[in-house]
């Protein structure tokens, strides 16, 4: 089971250009809002026609622009979470997922696969209700009941979490992990939020202004992210222009201080990255005297914006993350670990 | 007394009502997937019998459909006549009605949330399957008041269709060509209860409208 996407689409002046291969398991897409990632679901799903390439799941061929195949979204098997899950709100939840099974030519097998899902969803009870008066977890499970009760080769959602608040948004992450679990097929999740993408993918791929990275394991990633698009994308708070200056060593021109670095340098070194998390009071190596500005207070951290002494006049604050404890000092002097320190490049 | 206008207006509006029904949601579906400057030409030539006085739409018609023009002639071959027929009432109202069915049903195709049918789609729907299963009943208040705006106009017309079919008592007198032909041939007492049945007629279809809209709105809240 697996999924090959390459294709390239111009929209005016944008270009989306997107290769990725996906096997079993959930395979994000981490981009920031309109780089093109949910082009690129619309593509694959056959909603969208790229301008060319190829795009193939388990060995069907779905689009071949040389070849002159494009098949109908509904040929494709293709399952897709829209961001606001697409429930029809003329029909109720059962008949709902009774859409995805029309395939099904007998209509008491139909009825009971419904039901089933409906069960396995935990949506019993909800049968006849619309789709306007369920909750939006409710709505989410109503959306990929339909889905799967469709059996789709592949499954794609599209930032499934971004229209819920907090508190449920974390909980329907933890779900929607244990739901995934028992799906067979290749998962493409589209995400702006590194947590989430960190929480429910085993590789990522990033999109920055419509072009794709392979996907590359989720922890790697987050290790290190190799471009400047996946460090900020990741969360990294702290990126400044960088040159080399030796094996481990670089310039960060943005802070004015020399970094040695625990990985080997390579040319084409551009910028360097340092998680807010990894700037320590108390840690020796990359050590520099800094000037602290306001303090910002955090529900359980205190980040705390900074200069280092000898940038001068380079007005480029870094962050740190500081434990909170009363009285609060200021540190005076911070360091950053070797392996910490996240070399950049452009490519 | 000659019930005969009421029941040639009332089918004339009705068989009026239901082609524009169709040609009007088909003309809309299709023209919003147009390209941007096919589809400002096709609307200005949609629209113009709304905006157009109503005799100068009939002199189109009769520009077209006349006894003496080449398609009139190649009709009238097969025993079709627009002119001076009851069913060149209905040709005369569905032109003059046609662009207010499209018109409010392009408005409410547009209103339409295209990811609705692209999950259609995807879960495998037939187009056909989404265009009268989702996209019609999620258009339903806007398509319903295109019809309803639509046989209202076709039950009152009366420019197009004098120009076409003129008055025959029995044959093609509508409601209103009817109130006209008495009021100048000073039937006054004729006139006014002619009046009057097209009053109680435009209310009950009103009250129709309002009983089926608050029946929609109870089923979504």
């Amino acid at each position: 089971m697996s999924l090959i996407v390459d294709i390239k689409k111009r929209l005016g002046s944008f270009s989306l250009s997107a290769q990725l291969e996906a096997g079993e398991g959930v395979t994000g897409i981490l981009g920031s809002s309109g780089c093109g990632k949910s082009m690129t679901l619309k593509c694959v799903a056959g909603i969208e026609r790229p301008d060319s390439g190829h795009i193939e799941l388990d060995g069907v061929v779905l689009y071949d622009s040389r070849k002159r195949i494009d098949l109908h979204p509904q040929q494709r098997r293709v399952g897709y979470l829209f961001q606001n899950y697409a429930l029809f709100p003329n029909m109720t939840l059962r008949q709902n997922i009774l859409c995805g099974l029309k395939n099904q030519p007998d209509k008491a097998q139909r009825v009971k696969e419904a039901d089933d899902m409906i069960a396995m969803m935990g949506l019993q009870g909800l049968e006849k209700h619309r789709p306007y008066q369920l909750s939006g977890g409710q709505q989410q499970r109503a959306a990929l009941g339909r889905i799967l009760v469709n059996k789709p080769k592949l499954l794609m959602l599209d930032e499934p979490f971004s229209a819920l608040d907090t508190y449920l948004r974390e909980r329907l992450q933890a779900e929607m992990r244990e739901l995934l679990k028992n799906y067979g097929g290749p998962v493409l999740l589209v995400t702006h939020s590194r947590d989430e993408a960190y929480r429910l993918c085993r590789s990522i791929a990033v999109m920055d202004k419509g072009s794709t990275t392979p996907p590359r394991p989720t922890k790697e990633l987050f290790e290190d992210p190799h471009t400047v698009a996946a460090a900020s994308l990741t969360g990294c708070k702290n990126i400044s222009k960088a040159e080399k200056r030796g094996e481990h060593q670089l310039y960060a021109v943005d802070w004015g201080v020399t970094l040695t670095a625990s990985a080997q340098l390579h040319d084409g070194l551009c910028a360097v990255g340092v998680r807010a998390h990894d700037i320590l009071e108390e840690e020796r190596h990359n050590r520099y005297a800094i000037v602290c500005g306001q303090p910002i207070e955090d529900p359980f951290e205190l980040t705390q914006p900074f200069t280092f002494a000898c940038q001068g006049d380079k007005k480029m604050p870094l962050w740190v993350k500081l434990q909170r404890h009363e009285p609060y000092s200021a540190p005076k002097e911070v360091g950053i670990a070797p392996d910490k320190v996240l070399p950049l490049y452009e490519k | 007394m000659d019930w005969y206008p009421l029941y040639n207006s009332l089918r004339i509006a009705a068989i009026s009502c239901a082609l524009v029904f169709f040609a009007g949601i088909f003309a809309a579906y299709y023209v919003a997937r147009l390209p941007r400057a096919v589809k400002g030409i096709l609307d200005v030539i949609l629209t113009l019998p709304m905006v157009l006085p109503p005799t100068v739409v009939g002199y189109f018609i009769l520009l077209v459909f006349g006894a003496k023009r080449p398609l009139g002639i190649f009709l009238a071959q097969y025993g079709i006549k627009f002119v001076m027929t009851w069913y060149g009432g209905v040709l005369a109202a569905a032109v003059v009605a046609f662009p207010l069915m499209y018109r409010t049903a392009r408005g409410a195709f547009e209103s339409f949330d295209d990811t609705l049918a692209y999950s259609g789609q995807t879960l495998g729907l037939s187009n056909t399957y989404i265009f009268w299963h989702i996209r019609m009943p999620y258009c339903r208040q806007g398509i319903l008041a295109g019809t309803v705006l639509a046989f209202a106009r076709a039950l009152g017309e009366y420019g197009a269709t004098s120009m076409l079919i003129g008055y025959t008592p029995g044959r093609t007198a509508t409601i209103s060509t009817t109130v006209y032909q008495l009021w100048r041939t000073n039937d006054e007492a004729g006139a006014f209860f002619w009046v009057m049945v097209n009053l109680g007629i435009s209310a009950v279809v009103l009250l129709i409208v309002n009983m089926l809209e608050r029946r929609t709105k109870g089923g979504r809240a």
